[in-house]
């Protein structure tokens, strides 16, 4: 399973994108993974305003990952 | 049409290339936003964009305001990566029958652009590095179309 992160959740884990095998089988579990690695990364994904993508569409909740699932979290966004 | 790049461009040759054989549209609108060096404290700004998603989630947007505003056509080209101070940032030019509708969707897919696209800016300055979020402002303006 590949994961991104983007914005300052990328500054503050110091890595942008991992792979992760074997590969936690929901949402939830993959976020309870990373809490258990990194404790400030786990509270930032559950922060104001970070939303997440499985396979570049947003989801809300939980839900059930493939092993081949691209998962995203992504910060406030800002453009212009 | 919707293009991210890392390279700057040309706003002038954009507009120009985006009128021309325009026979029936009677009204563009375009804006450009340009990096701030906010008197020195801005010595660039560094743009991240998920490619693949943000290119198709700018497209919905700009679907949804080419109907509600019946536009002709729409160009959006925004940057990622290195930016400095005076370079152009973001371009969106709207096609229509009459200047209102083009004038609104303009406006309309910049304050979309601001607060909504999946692009995430940091600021670098003598004083450090910041990732810039949505300001109230800007979280107002888009609610205006909600």
């Amino acid at each position: 399973m590949r994961v991104l992160l983007f914005g300052r959740l990328g500054d503050l884990a110091g890595w942008r994108e991992r792979s992760f095998e074997p590969a936690p089988a929901s949402l939830f579990a993959l976020k309870a993974l990373i809490a258990g690695l990194d404790a400030a990364l786990g509270e930032a994904l559950n922060g104001p305003g970070v939303q997440a993508a499985v396979n570049r569409a947003i989801v809300r909740g939980d839900v059930a990952l493939a092993a081949s699932a691209e998962v995203a979290f992504l910060p406030p966004m800002s453009g212009g | 049409m919707i293009r991210l790049t890392t390279e700057t461009f040309d706003p002038g040759a954009e507009l120009t290339r985006f009128c021309a054989g325009r026979t029936e549209s009677g009204a563009v609108a375009s804006f450009v936003g340009i990096a701030r060096g906010e008197g020195g404290a801005a010595t660039a700004l560094e743009l991240e964009a998920y490619p693949g998603f943000t290119e198709a989630e700018i497209g919905k947007m700009v679907e949804a305001a080419t109907a509600r505003f019946s536009l002709h056509d729409a160009l959006v080209i925004h940057r990622h990566g290195a930016i400095a101070p005076g370079e152009p940032i973001v371009m969106v030019a709207t096609a229509a029958s009459h200047r209102r509708e083009a004038f609104e969707a303009c406006d309309c897919l910049m304050d979309y652009l601001k607060s909504r696209a999946p692009f995430w800016k940091k600021e670098h300055g003598p004083a450090g590095a910041r990732w810039v979020e949505p300001t109230a402002r800007d979280l107002d303006d888009i609610a205006r179309w909600d």
